[in-house]
């Protein structure tokens, strides 16, 4: 494996600062929304998007994490360990912003969305993501990105975060399998 | 990703897993208890398998507790029971296995007189077995939700005391519980009459008082077993009453344990012989938990041992 750094902790930091901004922009406000993260990685990721909307507006928006391993659909090929869903507030009658590390194939957001209708019935749900990569196989797209990242398909994407890599800071690095590997 | 996986696995026993599979068990058991919260409790995880529960003795509810965890996974449970099935018309257990496994059952639950049946079953199939009580010999899913039950109400189970009370001899509670518990890092007191104690108790890792009081001074929790009067061939103490008056735990016996000691009971209770009305109703007992813990650590255990290979 080779790895290229295509974003480091600043530019991470400005694309949460603008994505905050254009959450708000879209929905006149964040009065009525709530950020929650697809597990393991989105969660901190909507926590501080959590932190920029309150800066910007002023006033505390609700977050959470949403576990999918029992939405997935391939537990009979691989099987994710199960986490505790945390929502601080019923989802029901709220605009929710799904917030994910990396967009790709989509199924991890199918996942999602189907875990939250579970869960109450949101007016709305959008999509927050700070890496799309591309190679979609459903018909979903991110309403807040935070980086166009073209990969190839073999290739893996790491968003490395502070909260859980047991790092001093952020960043999202490109990992290319060696040739004839 | 996890490097404990038991997919594929059969759950026969207490005494084998590590204390990695175990806690696996009971932090997937965690997660899953919020399901049981929501205003709708269903998840789509286990739709398309199906969970058969062979019942050769009367449950209600080990049974309905894993009837529900599997649907609350949308996996299709068929449940069969001893009466019903064929074993009535002489077939052999190994054949109704081997019919299961060719309906494309999942898994079997199993439920049997027998100890060491499940055992046997499961080198028999390919599926997994889930032993949900074999004769006097374990009873595995009730030993794991006592452990999350004690494991939310304390903490950590290291360097705890437990007493378990009572007909310990013809208890496969108390053994898969103790096999769970000292797995976990506590201590173990097996309290009853001589002759309900098991003959082998010397080669197990436990301590054995044949006197309530001195057996309850210190512990931080009383599992009470029921008296299991239906496997009593022989009489092995004199009445009820003298029992209910010498092994009975009641709120004065309680004095010798600690003062925030937890008590359970796996249930069906026989109020007023093993276990005072007051006792059993006591804000410090965990009993009502124990049932709800169930269903989640079922859940667990279909999910955790229904999976693919971990990646």
């Amino acid at each position: 494996m080779t790895e290229t750094q295509v974003m480091d902790a600043g530019e991470v930091r400005r694309a949460l600062t603008r994505i905050a901004h254009e959450i708000v922009e879209r929905n006149k406000g964040a009065e009525n929304v709530v950020l929650v993260g697809i597990l393991r990685r989105g969660e901190p990721l909507a926590r501080r998007l959590c932190e920029n909307i309150t800066r910007i507006e002023g006033r505390e928006v609700p977050c959470g994490g949403l576990d999918i391993a029992l939405y997935r659909d391939d537990y009979s090929v691989r099987q994710t360990p199960a986490r505790p869903t945390k929502l601080q507030t019923d989802v029901s009658g709220k605009t929710v912003v799904l917030v994910d590390d990396v967009l790709f194939t989509g199924r991890s957001v199918n996942a999602a969305i189907h875990a939250l209708m579970d869960l109450g019935r949101p007016d709305s749900v959008q999509l927050a993501v700070l890496v799309d990569r591309g190679h979609r196989e459903l018909p979903i797209r991110a309403d807040f990105v935070g980086k166009n990242l073209p990969t190839a398909r073999a290739e893996h994407v790491h968003v490395l975060l502070r909260e859980m890599d047991h790092r001093s800071d952020d960043a999202v690095v490109i990992a290319k399998p060696e040739d004839g590997a | 990703m996890t490097e404990t996986s038991l997919a594929g696995r059969d759950l026969l026993d207490l005494q084998t897993p590590t204390r990695e599979e175990i806690g696996l068990i009971l932090d997937t058991a965690r997660s899953f208890s919020e399901i049981l919260r929501r205003p709708v409790k269903k998840v789509p995880t286990l739709r398309g398998k199906s969970v058969v529960t062979l019942f050769y003795e009367a449950s209600t509810r080990t049974r309905s507790s894993f009837e529900a965890a599997g649907k609350y996974m949308s996996a299709d449970v068929i449940n069969i029971s001893g009466s019903t099935s064929s074993a009535t018309k002489g077939e052999s257990l190994r054949d109704t296995f081997l019919t299961l496994q060719a309906l494309t059952a999942d898994l079997v639950v199993m439920r049997t007189p027998f100890s060491g049946a499940c055992h046997q079953a499961a080198e028999w199939v390919d599926i997994p077995v889930v032993n949900a009580g074999d004769g006097t010999h374990e009873h595995p899913t009730q030993g794991l939700l006592d452990l999350l039950t004690l494991r939310d109400a304390k903490g950590d189970l290291e360097g705890l005391t437990v007493a378990i009370v009572g007909d310990v001899a013809h208890s496969r509670v108390a053994r898969s519980n103790l096999w769970g518990l000292t797995r976990l890092g506590a201590r173990v007191r097996l309290v009853g009459p001589a002759t309900l104690l098991p003959p082998d108790a010397d080669r197990l890792p436990v301590e054995v008082y044949t006197d309530l009081r001195a057996g309850l001074e210190g512990v931080d929790v009383v599992n009470v077993l029921r008296l299991q009067l239906e496997r009593q061939s022989r009489a092995l103490f004199p009445t009820a009453r003298e029992y209910s008056r010498l092994f009975g735990v009641t709120r004065e016996a309680l004095k010798a344990a600690k003062p925030d000691v937890l008590v359970m009971h796996p249930g069906p209770m026989n109020r007023g012989l093993e276990i005072s009305a007051d006792v059993a109703d006591m804000p410090r007992s965990l009993i009502e938990r124990q049932v709800t813990n169930g269903v989640a650590v079922r859940m667990a255990v279909l999910y955790l041992l229904l999976g693919a290979e971990g990646k």
